[in-house]
């Protein structure tokens, strides 16, 4: 990689952080265990480089495939597992009619 | 036909596809600031993904399709089955283990770059470090959840096993597994050495969890949380994949978040958490110390009695703490609730940062047995409880601890608490007067306003029912 797109890369780092930051610290702590298994499933990205190995020339006798092979199965574990359960979860938080307090 | 197909083999455009995807887990995560946003933007967050993965599939090395169905269908089987399964009282462990999931698939991911690339590798520099880097830390997030899931599932001792050496024993590792990585790029093929690296790593994340106590555990799932986003972003420095940078940032922040939260919770530093060997959970004196000779003795009350005491309340304030979960009282708590707000009694919650073994975890609990979230709250509502008759504290202990805020010998003395001892009436159901998992003596137990109500919580509370309906 050429310095300036290394550059590139590191920008895009630091500022997701403080985007990280920024929308986190807005979560209410009600939602502190959904937030975690939905980073749980975002985290599963990591498959988009897992396809491109497990996917690459060669057959079941390629370790570098083989590694692949298994972090593609974690990956979409996390993806899978990570958005259903956090969907189960949300599904089930609900709001009193009757009250009159705002939600903040 | 064919320019078509060249656009979507195109970098530029594939990235292109990925920033969309990557606003859309951006906008999911915005949409979780309030509940009744919040599935919606998991949907979302879901679509981000679905976009993300299928514009891969058209990447122009991805030739054979294999062990991308079968890894793809054995994953989402396991997933979706453990999703639907897992009990909302086993959240934590659920989440650990996940963790651990996406800590080793960003590590296995470096690791082939490591056998596909030996030639490449060392030629820049931010690579072969984020490499290193990622095999490390995603495969201690791996081993140190799996010793947390075990923690949590009670596969092992929830006490701290305070190993004076620890802390040197961890740099040690750290260093070593830097300087193997050092002399693996002088000489690339020295395969050895990475086997060297992943054995340090291993090792790295068992003595890392390994002292910490049962009831720190919602510190380290955080903590945990953030290293599989730190692994995800050094996985994408590796292929320069902006995607996996930016959603492994997000992650990695959201888990600092988290940790820091709960360090304040508890008054302590992460380093205190991490070296402490604090929460030893053992069971102590069934008596306070003695106050100038004479034993205190805690007064206690049948369920019988506490139903008239709640009867004629007003205003009734619910501190569950892990106990609730353990006994699996959630329902019953609602039940309780719902009978008394039909006499006109005000029903709320209060909910610790800490309470549980994981953030959130007694808001799920509560969510699940139907309980309105906006009738939670942290500890906002401390200047409640002088105004309120009766306050139920079902399986919390150190959160309630006045001693915290009076007696500068207490071990907790600092943390936030809640002040139920300002309220008319406090029952305290517990199963015995053993401490909690600070293993630190309550005052509030032998306060003249305290009721100790003694059994499993469940029980306790189904008694509190029944006696209540007798009223009817």
């Amino acid at each position: 990689m050429e310095s300036l797109s290394v550059i590139m890369t590191v920008y895009v780092f630091v500022l997701a952080i403080f985007v990280g930051f920024e929308l986190i610290s807005k979560v209410p702590p009600t939602l502190h265990t959904p937030l975690m298994s939905a980073s749980n499933a975002i985290s599963g990205i990591t498959l988009l480089g897992a396809l491109v190995v497990g996917g690459k020339e060669g057959g079941w006798e390629d370790l570098a495939k083989i590694l692949g092979f298994a972090a593609i199965f974690f990956a979409s574990l996390n993806v899978f597992g990570g958005y259903a359960v956090t969907d189960r979860m949300l599904q089930m938080f609900k709001r009193d009619k009757k009250s009159k307090k705002q939600e903040s | 036909m064919d320019a078509l197909v060249g656009i979507l083999h195109a970098d530029w455009f594939i990235n292109l596809v990925y920033l969309v995807a990557v606003l859309l887990f951006v906008f999911g995560l915005k949409k979780l600031s309030s509940p009744r946003t919040a599935r919606q933007g998991n949907t979302l967050s879901m679509s981000g993904m679905f976009t993300a993965i299928v514009i891969t599939l058209f990447d122009k090395n991805i030739v054979s399709f294999e062990m991308i169905i079968i890894g793809i269908a054995a994953g989402a089987v396991v997933g979706i089955f453990m999703a639907k399964k897992v009990a909302m009282t086993s959240m934590p462990e659920m989440v650990a283990i996940l963790n651990g999931f996406g800590g080793i698939g960003s590590a296995l991911v470096a690791l082939a770059e490591y056998y596909t690339g030996q030639n490449t590798i060392t030629q820049d520099m931010i690579v072969y470090v984020t490499l290193n880097l990622s095999i490390i830390v995603g495969t201690l997030t791996f081993t140190g959840s799996v010793v947390a899931f075990g923690k949590l599932y009670g596969i092992i001792p929830g006490q701290p096993l305070i190993v004076t050496t620890s802390k040197i024993i961890n740099v040690l590792l750290l260093l070593g597994s830097f300087v193997m990585a050092t002399m693996l790029y002088s000489d690339i093929t020295r395969i050895e050495l990475l086997y060297g690296i992943l054995v340090s790593a291993c090792v790295l994340g068992i003595t890392l969890v390994v002292p910490i106590g049962g009831a720190d555990m919602p510190v380290v799932v955080s903590l945990l949380n953030s290293y599989s986003g730190i692994a995800v972003a050094m996985t994408g420095f590796v292929l320069h994949n902006n995607a996996l940078i930016v959603v492994g940032s997000l992650v990695g922040a959201s888990g600092i978040i988290l940790t820091n939260i709960m360090c304040k919770g508890m008054n302590r530093s992460l380093a205190n958490v991490l070296f402490g060997g604090f929460g030893t959970g053992d069971s102590g004196p069934a008596v306070a110390p003695k106050e100038g000779g004479v034993l205190q003795v805690a007064k206690s009350a049948s369920p019988e009695e506490a139903a008239m005491v709640m009867d004629i309340a007003e205003k009734v304030i619910i501190v569950p703490g892990y106990g609730m979960a353990v006994s699996q009282a959630q329902h019953i708590v609602k039940k309780l609730a719902d009978l008394l707000e039909k006499r006109g009694t005000s029903v709320k919650y209060a909910i610790h940062p800490v309470a549980g073994r994981m953030p959130g975890h007694m808001n799920v609990l509560l969510a699940e047995a139907g309980v309105e979230y906006d009738k939670l709250y942290d500890l906002e509502i401390n200047d409640e409880f002088a105004r309120t008759d009766v306050v139920i504290v079902i399986g919390a202990n150190d959160v309630v601890n006045p001693g915290a805020k009076t007696n500068p010998q207490c071990a907790i003395y600092g943390m936030p608490v809640f002040d139920v001892e300002n309220a008319k009436t406090v029952f305290v159901l517990k199963r015995s007067l053993n401490p909690g998992f600070a293993g630190i003596e309550n005052e509030l137990f032998f306060l003249d306003n305290t009721l100790m109500v003694f059994g499993d919580a469940k029980k306790t509370i189904e008694n509190f029912v029944t006696s209540l309906e007798e009223m009817d």
